[in-house]
């Protein structure tokens, strides 16, 4: 089946809104799912106020290969349907409970409809940003809450473990529930939306200052690529250029975060399989990339240091010697902890063979990131999609195959040794001038879809503005809205006691994807 | 082999705080210094700049319980009224010590920065967790940054620890909660059960801007302002999120160990 080809457009460009090729519902799904079998990714569906009494359903679409993003979109009338994707493009599954529950479209044929965030029994009247679907007018109230749907499985011998929200460690709140027979686990359920806080609103709605803010605290630990995603939209929408200075700091600071986030998962991974060595140096040498990041911007996450139109800081002669000095020695520590971590039979023991994704799944589900890249899928937006600094940096995505715990580790430590050499060069060779330009409004009528490989993966936030130049629309797809999924998988005939190693080689998030 | 030379190599991390210095870099962003006699007639840059309200002008006033940390302020402020120090001591018995006025530069006057600072519990509930509290974490809504550095209390840098203060798994074995997060509707059901499941007498420690304020979340619909007023808190924690040293300086003080 040949189908028109929908406009396309490169990562970070903003285009008119009249420019985005409508179509019927049905012909959105049509066209999606063929894009989407010829190596295009749905990178988000999502809604933005259409012609009076609808809504615009919009798809967001990657096609790796050629670096282009693509965009189509279809009316649908406000509470009206509109023929399901997911049976077809399981990676849609999230994204149109998202817009079921949220924005009241129903998507006929959806095979796994219920909540994703809302807990309608909990949440106070009017909680809802438009409407409460699934709370009030479609008579689902019992649907949220304590009364959400699960999954059940029956039979001799099988029984239901539930977990959380409340964990038994320092981690973020979601609700587990494993549908069991003795140790080996058939089906994990995980069902969120604990920390959901309204983020996409205050988004739209906010001043400049505060929504930066709320951007850099979507999922804390992610603060420089949430942000940098909202700096490029919102710079794009304006029309500017960020000074090249600005945008090799930036670039800086996203792989801090990486080497940061990364380092402190090959230590909680080693943690949980008890090999407290790595434990204690890892987690010691996390900490390493974090006082980094203080040093050039006075915060451990990178918070203070974006501002729209460019950076707040600089790094002068001095910082760069101490800085460069502190990560050649944090390299050399590393290198000894990985090599006797990789080296130890009890690691890899416990890492090798549990909680696997096999390809086809991760390519199905729509998984990204590193998490991804272990189950054999190349995508990396700094690849396929770079920005600012990364345009010439030539990396080449860090692929396993195995699809295990021990290869996402490893494409940890290889992305951590590969980020750590970015981060030495370009600080080594930074470029004078401006740091920060000033910011003009946005332009009316236009939407800009971005993406940024963060450590999780693949951060999009599409931002549109209306007729008089103020934001109508702002959407937020964290890595870790594809991902859970994932760990679902991860977990099918694996024993329940590998739950907590596999859930860390995932480490996701739950503020991300709560919003 | 390997292993004991990475093992030699690694040393031992354990800072010298609090017998010794902390070392902070010199863009930390600790307590700020507000100076209301630099401040021009009518000027309001620092409050028009402030991402969640936390600075008012004429008089110049700050809630350090709604503030990010984030330079914005000081940025504004066309005649350096208002600057940040390094000083990562924060934390705070009540939440109105948290107030900061530019009346009385709080620099110039060491008694009364110290009075802000956070105080011993009352000898008898020393006498029980002074030298062992063992602490439930509950994020209710929080990013993962306060999360992120109160996990990181118990590596070997800053190693909690060595205070006899550790976290636990249930809130059956706590002495008490440290809570994180603007605390959202979803979560605050989850938060009340857990605080109800910590046997008495009992401590509650609100961490970050969010739990203290409801910080870049502040009148959100599906959030709170943090912690719900009719919970009573021991020890108020502020930041965005706290240095893991302004945690363990509330900590200690609050065990009268500092």
């Amino acid at each position: 089946m040949k189908l028109a080809n929908p406009k396309s457009f490169h990562n970070g460009q903003a285009v008119a809104i009249f420019d985005v090729a409508s179509v019927a519902p049905r012909a959105l799904r049509d066209l999606v799912v063929n894009s989407c079998s010829h190596g295009g990714r749905l990178c988000g569906l999502f809604t933005l106020p259409g012609r009076p009494g609808t809504l615009d359903l919009v798809a967001l679409i990657a096609h790796d290969s050629e670096g282009r993003l693509s965009m189509l979109k279809a009316g649908v009338a406000q509470g009206g349907r509109y023929p399901s994707l997911t049976a077809e493009l399981p990676s849609a599954h999230a994204l149109e409970r998202a817009i079921w529950e949220s924005d009241g479209l129903q998507p006929d044929g959806h095979p796994w409809l219920k909540p994703l965030r809302r807990h309608p029994a909990l949440e106070p009247a009017g909680a809802a940003e438009t409407g409460d679907p699934v709370g009030r007018n479609q008579g689902a109230g019992a649907a949220g809450g304590r009364d959400h749907p699960f999954f059940r499985m029956d039979g001799p011998g099988v029984h239901e473990v539930a977990v959380g929200p409340v964990h038994a460690g320092i981690i973020e709140p979601g609700h587990f529930r494993f549908q069991c027979s003795g140790e080996t686990v058939h089906h994990l359920e995980i069902h969120l939306g604990y920390q959901h806080r309204g983020a996409e609103a205050l988004l739209r709605d906010s001043s400049p200052a505060r929504r930066l803010a709320v951007a850099e605290t979507l999922a804390g630990d992610t603060s420089i690529g949430h942000g940098i995603a909202c700096c490029r939209a919102m710079e794009s929408l304006a029309g500017i250029e960020v000074p090249e200075q600005a945008l090799w700091l930036r670039a800086v600071a996203l792989e801090l975060e990486r080497l940061a986030n990364h380092v402190g998962d090959l230590g909680a991974l080693c943690n949980d399989v008890g090999y407290l060595p790595g434990a204690s140096w890892f987690g010691r040498l996390r900490g390493e990339f974090l006082n980094a990041q203080m040093e050039i911007c006075g915060s451990r996450f990178g918070r203070g240091l974006l501002v729209f139109g460019g950076v707040r800081f600089g790094v002068s002669p001095e910082l760069r010697h101490d800085l460069l000095g502190r990560l050649a020695i944090a390299r050399r520590d590393l290198d000894d902890v990985a090599s006797v971590t990789f080296e130890s039979p009890s690691v890899l023991g416990r890492f090798e063979h549990s909680g696997i994704v096999s390809r086809q799944a991760a390519e199905d589900i729509g998984m990204v990131g590193p998490a991804a890249r272990a189950s054999g899928c190349t995508r990396d937006v700094r690849c396929d999609h770079p920005l600012g600094a990364f345009v010439d940096w030539g990396l080449s995505s860090a692929v396993e195959t195995a699809g295990d715990v021990l290869a996402r580790a490893r494409v940890r430590w290889v992305e951590v040794k590969r980020s750590l050499e970015f981060v030495l060069a370009r600080l080594a060779a930074l470029p004078d001038g401006p740091l920060v330009v000033p910011m003009p409004q946005p332009r009316p009528g236009a939407v800009v879809g971005v993406l940024v490989e963060g450590w999780r993966g693949e951060i999009c936030h599409v931002v549109a503005t209306g007729d008089d130049g103020q934001i109508v629309a702002y959407r937020v797809f964290d890595p870790s809205l594809h991902n859970w999924f994932g760990l679902t998988l991860a977990m099918r005939g694996t024993p329940i006691s590998d739950f907590p190693l596999c859930n860390k080689s995932f480490n996701l998030s739950y503020a991300g994807h709560d919003l | 082999m390997n292993l004991i030379r990475a093992r030699f190599r690694q040393g031992m991390r354990t800072m010298a705080w609090p017998d010794g210095p902390a070392s902070l870099p010199s863009r930390f962003r600790g307590r700020p210094v507000l100076d209301q006699s630099r401040c021009i007639d009518g000027c309001r840059a620092c409050a028009d700049a402030c991402p969640t309200g936390a600075v008012h002008g004429a008089p110049l006033r700050m809630d350090l319980g709604a503030c990010l940390f984030c330079p914005a302020c000081a940025e504004a402020c066309p005649t350096g009224a208002i600057q940040f120090s390094s000083d990562f001591r924060l934390a705070a018995s009540a939440r109105q010590d948290l107030q900061l006025s530019g009346e009385a530069p709080a620099s110039t006057d060491a008694d009364a920065e110290t009075r802000r600072l956070a105080v011993a519990l009352p000898a008898a509930t020393r006498r029980l967790f002074g030298r062992s509290l063992k602490l439930r974490q509950v994020s209710a809504g929080g990013c993962n940054g306060c999360e992120a550095d109160l996990n990181v209390t118990g590596i070997v840098v800053f190693d909690l620890g060595r205070f006899g203060v550790q976290f636990v798994a249930s809130p059956r074995h706590a002495d008490g909660i440290v809570v994180t997060g603007p605390v959202t509707a979803n979560m605050e059901q989850a938060l009340r059960d857990t605080w109800e499941a910590v046997p008495s007498p009992r401590l509650l420690i609100a961490v970050g801007a969010c739990a203290l304020s409801g910080g870049p979340f502040i009148g959100s619909a599906p959030c709170g302002a943090g912690v719900p007023s009719d919970l009573h808190v021991d020890l108020f924690v502020p930041g965005c999120p706290p240095h893991p040293l302004t945690f363990l300086d509330g900590i200690l003080r609050m065990l009268g160990r500092l």
